[in-house]
């Protein structure tokens, strides 16, 4: 049973009603999957629709007259670039330009923004924005246990959202979001995500988790063949994984930088002082020494996180996410190489317990959806 | 509850080995593969090795997990489910039948005595799901 001291979302019970096998994630008691199972679940969220309880995720709020300075100056992101309704991908950083955590920005006014950051990070981020203070008027609220969170994910999500919301979903642009209401709920309706396709991640108050998990189900006609189907953590692993999304504590944590994890394109070194700057610039600079790449398993077997990347037999680096992709059907994986060995084409070899398994380093993302005409 | 069959004898970590004569087929009960989830890959011995009981003859993996597979008795491998390398799938949809895994050679009878029988198997799940 559980343990009494894992944080539970709101939607724990239906969880454990719908058969969800829970886990240990990070601390809190999470469905690793449903009995359809984490294959149907990855590929009807990439052919039809998945939801995802992602109330775990940290909400921080900020509000101030220097709200957009406070962040600019820890985040790396420049978010002086986002408007009312917008928001965008960042990393709070290190002053050697590694990553406290990743995290999305919100901005609702130029005095209220929200920071949305990972689950077993949270603690983690809140001491550490809070000790990087430096005089501005900032007001921070950790608002988590406030909100839940629910992703609606795949090609049908808009479909299935639509009927419950009188917000004109087709104007809200890609890491864009709407205040509104979801079946008569005041939400914040977010078109992002974590899997690769198109959907929307809508916010609401922590006790009406189940009544919109609920009539999101009913919508999208769960339980049916091509409806949707609830996800568990291990779908939204693969599914992150095919689209070569970081993953906190994998790709990216306190040891890696941004610019080695590919992610220069949230490093805006021109926008003026931030933590970690000048570490990142000089980074820039001199060149790397390492990099993200992603591979593909060209023999039989999986490459896991954590198995070594030979070349010519010699250890040269770790793998941080491996899997079998299941819309892909094919091994895939990220790992940190030596820069000289990154180029796209290049044969390596996995360690696959003790067996020297070949692999490819391939171009990412893995998977990329069509996009519609 | 998972299927457990009368005519088998079980392991506390979930390998079934059925004994005909000198032989015994292997392979993961139902409870395992359900626990395990989507079986994408089956790594098996090759025919003529050797296992003493309890060693480690393969490994079977989910998309999320890599689990060991541990020999019920002690034996010399006579012959290799060769399907599962195409259809690791069958592991989740038929454990006892066309997913058998190997078939050994036993080379002592007298450790089949030692495993659980299909009402032992039940209990120890009962105790492990509690």
């Amino acid at each position: 049973m559980t343990s009494p001291s894992l944080k539970q979302t709101p939607l724990n019970a239906a969880h454990r009603r719908a058969g969800g096998r829970m886990v240990d994630f990070g601390g809190w008691d999470m469905p690793v999957q449903y009995p359809s199972g984490t294959v149907e679940e990855h590929l009807r969220t990439r052919t039809r629709a998945g939801l995802f309880d992602v109330s775990h995720m940290g909400e921080i709020d900020v509000r101030g007259q220097d709200a957009i300075a406070f962040i600019n100056r820890i985040c790396s992101n420049d978010v002086t670039k986002l408007v009312d309704g917008q928001a965008h991908y960042s990393a709070l950083t290190t002053p050697a330009g590694t990553v406290v955590d990743d995290l999305l920005v919100y901005r609702f006014a130029p005095d209220h923004l929200m920071l949305v950051v990972n689950a077993s990070t949270t603690e983690k981020d809140w001491d550490w924005i809070n000790s990087h203070r430096a005089g501005e008027a900032v007001e921070l609220k950790n608002v988590s246990p406030e909100w839940c969170q629910i992703a609606v994910q795949g090609p049908d999500a808009l479909r299935v959202l639509q009927p419950l919301t009188p917000t004109p979903l087709d104007e809200i642009k890609y890491y864009h979001f709407r205040e509104g209401e979801v079946d008569g709920v005041a939400s914040i309706i977010s078109r992002t995500g974590y899997t690769g396709e198109d959907g929307f991640e809508v916010y609401a108050a922590a006790d009406r988790a189940e009544q919109l998990w609920n009539r999101l189900l009913e919508a999208g006609d769960g339980g049916t063949p091509e409806g949707i189907t609830p996800c568990g953590l291990a779908a939204r692993n693969t599914l992150r994984l095919e689209s070569a999304m970081a993953l906190y504590g994998h790709e990216i944590d306190e040891t890696t930088t941004l610019l080695e994890a590919n992610l220069g394109w949230i490093c805006k070194l021109a926008k003026g002082d931030f933590i970690g700057r000048d570490a990142l610039a000089r980074q820039k600079e001199e060149g790397l020494k390492r990099k993200l790449v992603g591979f593909e398993v060209t023999e039989r077997g999986i490459a896991r996180d954590g198995h070594n990347v030979l070349i010519d037999g010699e250890v040269v680096g770790q793998v941080t996410s491996g899997s079998p992709a299941p819309f892909l059907k094919k091994n895939i994986g990220m790992a940190y190489v030596p820069v000289e060995h990154a180029g796209v084409g290049r044969e390596i070899q996995i360690d696959v317990r003790g067996r020297a398994v070949a692999a490819r380093i391939v171009p990412m993302p893995f998977y990329k959806r069509e996009k519609k005409p | 509850m998972a299927n457990v069959p009368e005519d088998l004898q079980y392991t506390k970590d979930h390998e079934w080995v059925r004994v005909e004569g000198e032989t015994g087929t292997v392979g993961i009960t139902d409870y395992a593969q359900h626990a395990l989830g989507d079986v994408v890959y089956v790594e098996l011995p090759k025919v003529g090795e050797s296992f003493a009981a309890q060693e480690v003859f393969g490994s079977v993996e989910s998309v999320k997990a890599v689990s060991e597979l541990f020999i019920p008795v002690s034996g010399k491998v006579a012959e290799v489910n060769e399907l599962l390398q195409e259809e690791p799938e069958k592991v989740n949809s038929d454990p006892y039948g066309a997913a058998w895994m190997i078939r050994v050679q036993l080379s002592n009878q007298g450790e089949v005595d030692a495993l659980l029988s299909a009402a032992e198997y039940e209990d120890f799940l009962n105790t492990e799901t509690e």
